[in-house]
């Protein structure tokens, strides 16, 4: 076993915080935490949709507490950062084509804008109708 | 290795999570998170959204979210921990983030029928 000969240098915990671009990629990584929590709290949303009034109150308040609200502020970047890189990536991760042709990063990159707007507008529609 | 099989069902669904992740919760958490707590929009009435959360439809499109989003949340975590704070104890992770993302979609599954179905 050649393995157990190789040197490997020790690389620090902090590797990622003097270059822009691991900087970026971890914080990306770390949206991960944030999209967990707001899962858990759209749950807890449902759940007190599902109790009643008293309950849904409840969670209104819940969600305007300051803790709250500057949790979700955080998670609002977070989202946002996850949103930006993941349509930025899709043209690389994906060979897309139309009649045979590739088509071009910026087109596929702005379609998935238009299917952002689309989505947020049918949400939008769909919570406050 | 039973590992190796498991990785591209993994990534399929951490690939749709991110999707789901990208599209969905931008609106959802400037709606749920900041403009109504924040009152910069009223909230909606608690009988329309519990119509909404009662449509077997949402039921289901809700869940196939939630749990997309937690493996998506699991997995990218999962590797933060190896390639960031490079933990070495890489089972055992595996095992923690997958098991968490797997507890938290039955409570999901509990949530949404039970205020669903009332």
């Amino acid at each position: 076993m050649t393995d157990a000969r190789t040197y490997r240098r020790p690389v620090s915990t902090w590797w990622w915080i003097g270059k822009r671009t691991y900087f970026v990629f971890v914080m990306r990584e770390l949206s991960s935490i944030f999209i967990a929590w707001f899962v858990v709290f759209l749950l807890l949303l449902v759940a007190a949709v599902g109790r009643g009034g008293t309950a849904y109150q409840g969670f209104l308040d819940f969600a305007a507490s300051p803790l709250i609200v500057a949790v979700n502020v955080v998670t609002f970047l977070f989202v946002v950062l996850h949103t930006v890189t993941w349509f930025s990536l899709t043209p690389k991760a994906m060979d897309v084509r139309s009649g045979g042709r590739p088509v071009p990063a910026w087109a596929v990159i702005a379609s998935q804008y238009v299917g952002l707007a689309v989505v947020s507008v049918c949400v939008l529609w769909l919570v406050t109708r | 290795m039973t590992k190796r099989r498991v990785e591209p069902f993994v990534w399929l669904m951490f690939s749709g999570g991110g999707v789901v992740a990208a599209v969905f919760l931008p609106v959802l958490v400037f709606l749920f998170g900041l403009a109504y707590p924040l009152g910069w929009l009223s909230p909606p009435d608690r009988n329309h959204l519990s119509g909404v959360v009662g449509n077997p439809l949402t039921i289901l499109v809700l869940l196939g979210m939630f749990v997309l989003l937690l493996v998506h949340s699991a997995h990218r975590f999962r590797y933060t921990l190896y390639d960031g704070l490079q933990l070495k104890a890489q089972r055992t992770i595996a095992v923690l983030c997958y098991g968490a993302a797997a507890v938290t979609s039955v409570a999901a599954v509990v949530v949404l029928l039970s205020a669903g179905l009332r």
